[in-house]
């Protein structure tokens, strides 16, 4: 008896080491819903300018962080995959940076040659 | 949420852990299923297709001469004659979260087990993904109506309408697919098939409910993307 007991009790706690407390689900789909509204109100009170950029960019970063935290498990998972995920995403981050510079020179040429006439 | 134990081999926890996970001479992901490896592999690359939308999106608004289309203008609605800017897209947001949600839970509920639970989030899951599809069609038609067109529109700059309908068109095309994939699992699910191991497509893999949390992986992308876009094309 003692013995099926103990079984019982291992058996449970290793169902329970594959699945996580329903609180954190619930807090982080409620973290979501606060971080949208306030998102929604950037736009609502028309904040303009770097206040209205860098609060958007807040707001997005951390609802993306959350959703593949929590509700993609990459918190729980093993660093081998998460680097392997998350690295790439500098290659992004570069192409970012020079599609910033190209559009800065599309631009100024447009306003060069279509608004200014040329040299 | 990998396995944490593997016989005959001694995980170590992070930085440490990855170097002797890869360097290991066998799977490099331990205790990760190999069609959730996979799932993460094809969401990496589709992170990369988002990317390049969101980034030439980034490079036609950046060098055009002529002014944005204001979008809070574009995308409002008429609620009693006044105008509310962005309001179908906040709703669409924030059904999208919620069928994330009960996407996560749904996730975790098949790992317990627990068969009508996790059928009835994923099917509820679906029902959201509809109504944000429902919704895009109803954005799109009226910014047709509107005269919205690729090539050009009457609120500013002509690329607008191109990133527009690309943009969003192929995040609604992933939702659309998101739908139809969690509709089959919802059967399959309430079926039994995770508990009777019935066999997927071609595959020889036996059910089990780590599929359900495959499918909420690409779910949650979708709903990811959705943050993007909502915070580059909406709002910016």
């Amino acid at each position: 008896m003692e013995e099926t007991n103990k079984m019982n009790e291992t058996t449970k706690k290793e169902d329970q080491t594959s699945t996580q407390k329903i609180g954190i689900y619930l807090w982080i789909w409620l973290l979501l819903f606060v971080l949208s509204f306030f998102s929604y109100m950037v736009d609502w009170y028309q904040f303009q300018g770097m206040l209205r950029w860098s609060l958007i960019l807040f707001f997005m970063f951390l609802k993306a962080g959350l959703i593949m935290a929590f509700f993609m498990h990459l918190f729980w998972e093993r660093y081998a995959l998460v680097n392997v995920l998350l690295w790439p995403m500098t290659a992004i981050a570069c192409f970012i940076f020079l599609m910033t510079a190209e559009f800065k020179y599309t631009l100024f040429s447009r306003f060069f040659y279509f608004v200014v006439g040329g040299a | 949420m990998s396995e944490q134990k593997i016989d005959g081999f001694e995980l170590k926890p992070g930085f440490k852990g990855m170097a002797s996970d890869t360097g290991s001479d066998q799977t490099m992901f331990k205790g990760v299923h190999w069609g959730k490896a996979m799932m993460w592999i094809f969401l990496l690359s589709d992170t990369f297709v988002f990317s390049c939308f969101l980034i030439s999106y980034m490079k036609g608004r950046g060098s055009t001469i002529v002014d944005w289309p204001n979008t809070s203008e574009v995308f409002s609605l008429y609620v009693g004659g006044v105008p509310v800017p962005l309001l179908l897209i906040a709703i669409m947001t924030f059904v999208l979260i919620t069928s994330s949600g009960t996407m996560a839970l749904a996730v975790k509920y098949g790992y317990e087990k627990n068969r009508k639970m996790c059928g009835w989030l994923i099917l509820a899951t679906a029902v959201g993904g509809l109504t944000f599809v429902g919704m895009q069609v109803f954005e799109w038609s009226k910014l047709i109506h509107e005269g919205v067109r690729p090539w050009g529109n009457p609120f500013g700059a002509s690329q607008f309408g191109s990133f527009f309908f690309m943009i969003t068109g192929f995040h609604g095309f992933h939702v659309s697919i998101g739908v139809i994939f969690l509709f089959i699992y919802t059967y399959k699910v309430f079926a039994g098939h995770y508990e009777s191991k019935k066999r997927g497509w071609f595959t020889k893999m036996k059910g089990d409910y780590v599929e359900i949390e495959i499918l909420g992986l690409y779910w949650h992308f979708v709903d990811l993307v959705w943050v993007f876009i909502f915070a580059f094309f909406y709002l910016w």
